[in-house]
């Protein structure tokens, strides 16, 4: 069970951010439990590409390549995402103030329809 | 598994119950912060320098502060 | 649909999903044994093949570089969007706020003012070594950013405004985008595939090389630190006092 924990708790922190964003009262609580949702593919991402006893894949003199090292493609992959999400959680939060100004609430269940 | 990696796996579980059960966004910022900060600690350990370096600006100061500022929007309008 | 309804579709959807996922990850490799070739094959031979040291930056800048500049559209285009959400907002409604502005000490603000320039060396000093130490264009750009969210906290409106003047920021915005594809394009004129490294390796350990991977990594920071610092320069003109 050990061995696949850390994969089991991204699942996790899938499921607790999906179950906040479908039981919101508010459309900001709904923005950050967006943020959390998106932490778990983080998450699930680097603990895949984990080697035990291996270090960064950044090498050198001291270090040549061909030392154990993590893997880099999943590196690449989450450190562009958590800046793109950020973003996007920008953007909805914008769209969140143009709700507000139409509607004056930001109660998902009584902002039905904007236009304009 | 190290002791490490054990104790920040289990922090992290936590931290983001913490943070979706908390309902109320002006209190919300803290414990998102706070799961943004363990998330850069937890890169750390998972031997990612670059990844840390993303989440900590972006999570720890970016995010919580425009979080802030739709708040203050907000509350300015009801005045 | 009332909330219990809503609750109870929800609970009989995520039961299913939750024993899924739970049995597609456990059939992942057990953490720590990494099996899989890719990761293996890109660390053995990027440092020969492209002559930079940090191997992330490589495979997000060359090896998968198409994606990345998938990336960066995403937040030229989210930056895009806000820009539009709120300008429209304050043109046809007025631009001032009943808040009033905080009182600020004249230490704070001056020691925020003459750490801005240092936080924007660093974060470029960061941006520029992408290919020889842990950073790159992405981390660069965000740490450029938080630069300027102090220089706010400590001074106030008119201080981040009078340095953050949006028509700057938005040129060199747009620079940073049309960069990335012009070096791709640049390849294709050469005669070889769209974002190809045709440019000279340089030697291992230099700053200037990768090829291509350099001028893409600056092109980034340019644009990560700049669309950053817009999101924050219009989020910040909606609670001008």
């Amino acid at each position: 069970m050990m061995h696949v924990a850390p994969y089991v708790i991204a699942a996790w922190i899938f499921v607790v951010g999906l179950y906040g964003l479908v039981t919101t009262r508010n459309l900001i609580h709904a923005v950050l439990c967006l943020s959390v949702m998106q932490s778990s593919t983080y998450v699930l991402l680097l603990s895949i590409g984990f080697r035990r006893n291996a270090g960064a894949p950044i090498f050198s003199v001291d270090v040549p390549p061909g030392t154990p090292a993590v893997d880099p493609v999943m590196h690449a992959l989450t450190l562009t995402d958590i800046v793109v999400g950020a973003t996007v959680m920008a953007l909805v939060l914008a769209l969140t103030m143009q709700v507000h100004r139409k509607t004056g609430s930001i109660d998902p269940h009584k902002a039905r329809s904007i236009s304009g | 598994m190290s002791v490490y990696q054990a104790v920040i796996y289990a922090l992290i579980a936590i931290f983001a119950t913490v943070t979706v059960l908390t309902r109320d966004p002006k209190v919300q910022i803290f414990p998102y912060a706070f799961y943004g900060m363990l998330l850069a600690i937890l890169f750390f350990i998972l031997q990612a320098p670059d990844v840390t370096l993303s989440e900590l600006a972006v999570g720890t100061a970016l995010i919580p502060f425009l979080v802030l500022v739709t708040l203050a929007k907000m509350r300015a309008r009801e005045r | 649909m009332t909330d219990r309804v809503r609750f109870a579709l929800f609970a009989a959807g995520i039961v299913p999903l939750g024993v899924f996922l739970v049995w597609a990850v456990a059939g992942l490799s057990p953490f720590g044994y990494y099996p899989g070739p890719y990761g293996d094959v890109v660390n053995a031979i990027a440092t020969a093949q492209r002559h930079v040291l940090n191997v992330a930056t490589a495979v997000n800048f060359d090896y998968r570089g198409f994606d990345t500049l998938g990336e960066e559209y995403i937040l030229f285009t989210s930056v895009a969007g806000l820009i539009l959400i709120l300008r429209e907002r304050r043109q046809t409604q007025g631009k001032r706020t009943s808040l009033g502005e905080t009182e600020r000490a004249d230490g704070v603000g001056a020691l925020s003012l003459v750490l801005l320039p240092v936080i924007v060396v660093f974060g470029m000093y960061m941006a520029v070594h992408g290919g020889l130490t842990p950073g790159g264009g992405f981390q660069g750009g965000a740490i450029i950013a938080s630069g300027f969210l102090l220089a706010y906290l400590g001074s106030g409106h008119p201080a981040f405004h009078a340095i953050g003047k949006i028509e700057i920021l938005e040129v060199f915005e747009s620079l940073g985008a049309a960069a990335y594809v012009v070096i791709g394009l640049a390849a294709l004129g050469l005669g070889l595939s769209f974002l190809q490294n045709f440019m000279p390796l340089g030697g291992r350990g230099n700053l200037v090389s990768g090829g291509t991977i350099w001028a893409i990594n600056i092109a980034v920071m340019l644009e990560v630190a700049t669309g950053l610092v817009i999101a924050l320069s219009e989020f910040l003109k909606e609670i001008e006092p």
